[in-house]
């Protein structure tokens, strides 16, 4: 009749271990992204090596790394990094505003889901570079243009995750809610939403791999004078055969991706583990 | 009707169902999950519902709940109705505590309120300092206490059970028996408890309503004059038990356990 009887099954409940436990835990996030570093690096290396191509086409890893860590301290590098990342958060944010009313209405009201519902998966398929055309034609060669491209990449993905989430929760949820008494509004607040987090972050998850990737395609295609960006780089260094910084910038470019990525999958991966469900390696 | 509670002229039935029928369907896939049910509860009475599995035990609760309207009959229900599930249906993004308590905020219980209420509710289940834990980390019998602790933060006068202790282990459900008991007859509760064991039936239930199915139906109610807390392994129980089960399959229903 009282909770001890039962106590011993989850009396030592795991609460993540501090100190040497999250030592333990940043090592073993680490070593498997150092390991594929070194396995590209020497991968690389073994090409140059075989004199496939030569240097001042194909440089070796270390005059690239060399070039990476002169460029570095300029202060053009770090311009150009800033308005890239500028125009990736802010196009993000767009996308996310628009994706996630445009995925919630869509769930929600099902004429609109039956007519839009194909709609937006059939423009999560289409290459993004094939709208920079329109772009150009519609905005010029500005700003604008390199944005509309970045929203129309990501917010397809973001509203599919909204779409998806809310599917899959469990419609004894929403009887819960009903026993519960809510009302649409709390329903929709305290239940549906909390429970639809996990396809949620999923859709931001790939939404930030389709804007990052409009974003670069934007910014070889849409060079604003005198501002410098990662993009504008690329061409420019493939304009004037500079190899090295060329390869330099794509290292820049694969790094931020994937560190930005990285944010999504923890923040992904303490939600799910939150929530008691199973989180893989 | 011939319940102790409905000989007493005082006392109003909490709940009464009569006439109730369920017609799920048209045409060809025309079902009748439920077919002229009528049932009176009373006050702080404890009823069991016994019957297989597509008997239209489910949807009776469903239709106490207001969850789904009666195709005919009428039900009268005089309180809060409070639903508790087979699997306890708690959040996984809430602990314990804010489980029980997004009930009490769902009926817009004021915040500085609801903490102190919660703690007390998780006192009446027997989970005093269990919280802070996520359903994942709580038992299956854990986590049925806190379902139960949400329907009382419903502040409902009926309580519906759907088969909440199908899933446990055997010495789990023995001891949710008591505290079911112990909790719904300190909080003065009416309850409809839905279950497929016809022990557990006898032991918790002041009175015992077999169910027939297709179409649903009732076939027979009995008072049972036991002293609580009754023993599940009891003889007493046992001799009913077999009893009111031959008196189920002799309708021909014969898959109850």
């Amino acid at each position: 009749m009282s909770a001890d009887v039962l106590t011993p099954v989850v009396d030592d409940t795991p609460a993540a271990p501090p100190g040497a436990g999250r030592a333990r835990l940043i090592y073993g996030w680490l070593w498997p992204k150092a390991l594929a570093i070194v396995l590209v690096l020497a991968f690389w290396q073994v090409i140059v090596w075989s004199g496939w191509r030569p240097t001042y086409v194909l440089p070796a890893p270390a005059e690239t790394l060399q070039t990476l860590g002169g460029m570095l301290g300029t202060e053009r590098f770090w311009s150009a990094i800033t308005t890239t990342l500028t125009r990736a958060v802010i196009g993000f944010a767009l996308a996310l505003v628009i994706g996630t009313t445009i995925g919630v209405l869509v769930a929600r009201i099902r004429p609109l889901r039956l007519a839009v519902g194909s709609l937006i998966t059939g423009l999560q398929t289409m290459p993004s570079i094939a709208w920079f055309p329109l772009a150009i034609l519609l905005f010029g060669l500005d700003e604008q243009a390199i944005m509309f491209v970045v929203v129309l990449g990501a917010a397809p993905s973001i509203a599919n995750g909204v779409i998806s989430g809310i599917d899959h929760v469990p419609p004894a949820f929403t009887r819960l809610g009903r026993v519960l008494g809510a009302s649409p509004v709390s329903l929709y607040r305290d239940i549906v939403l909390p429970a639809a987090m996990p396809g949620y972050v999923a859709g931001l998850t790939q939404g930030w791999a389709f804007a990052w990737r409009s974003l670069m395609a934007g910014e070889l295609l849409v060079i604003i004078a005198e501002k410098p960006s990662l993009g504008a780089q690329l061409e420019f260094a493939r304009q004037f055969s500079k190899a090295p910084q060329l390869l330099a910038t794509m290292l820049v470019i694969l790094i931020l991706g994937m560190l930005v990525d990285g944010l999504f999958s923890s923040y992904s991966r303490r939600l799910r583990r939150r929530r008691g469900l199973d989180v893989g390696v | 009707m011939t319940t102790a509670e409905a000989a007493d002229a005082n006392t109003i039935p909490i709940l009464e169902a009569v006439g109730l029928t369920k017609v799920f369907g048209t045409g060809d896939d025309r079902t009748v999950a439920l077919q002229d049910v009528s049932l009176d509860v009373a006050p702080g009475e404890f009823v069991t519902v016994v019957g297989a599995s597509g008997c239209g035990k489910s949807t009776l609760l469903n239709l106490i709940a207001g969850l789904d309207q009666p195709s005919a009959g009428t039900l009268t229900v005089r309180g809060n109705v409070a639903l508790m599930f087979q699997d306890a249906t708690l959040l996984p993004w809430l602990t314990a505590a804010e489980n029980v308590e997004l009930a009490l905020k769902l009926r817009h219980v004021p915040k500085a309120e609801r903490r102190a209420r919660t703690a007390e509710l998780l006192g009446i289940v027997q989970l005093d300092g269990w919280g802070s834990h996520r359903p994942h980390e709580l038992s299956g019998g854990m986590r049925q206490r806190v379902a139960l602790a949400r329907c009382l933060a419903q502040d409902a006068q009926i309580l519906l059970m759907d088969e909440p202790l199908g899933a446990l282990d055997a010495m789990t459900r023995d001891h949710l028996h008591d505290e079911i008991e112990t909790v719904v007859r300190d909080q003065g509760l009416a309850v409809v408890f839905v279950t497929h064991n016809m022990r557990e039936a006898i032991r918790l239930g002041d009175r015992v309503v077999l169910m027939g199915s297709h179409p649903g139906r009732i076939l027979h109610e009995e008072l049972i004059p036991l002293p609580h807390p009754r023993v599940m392994d009891s003889p007493e129980i046992a001799t009913r038990a077999a009893d009111l089960t031959r008196r189920l399959k002799s309708q021909g229903h014969a898959h109850v356990g």
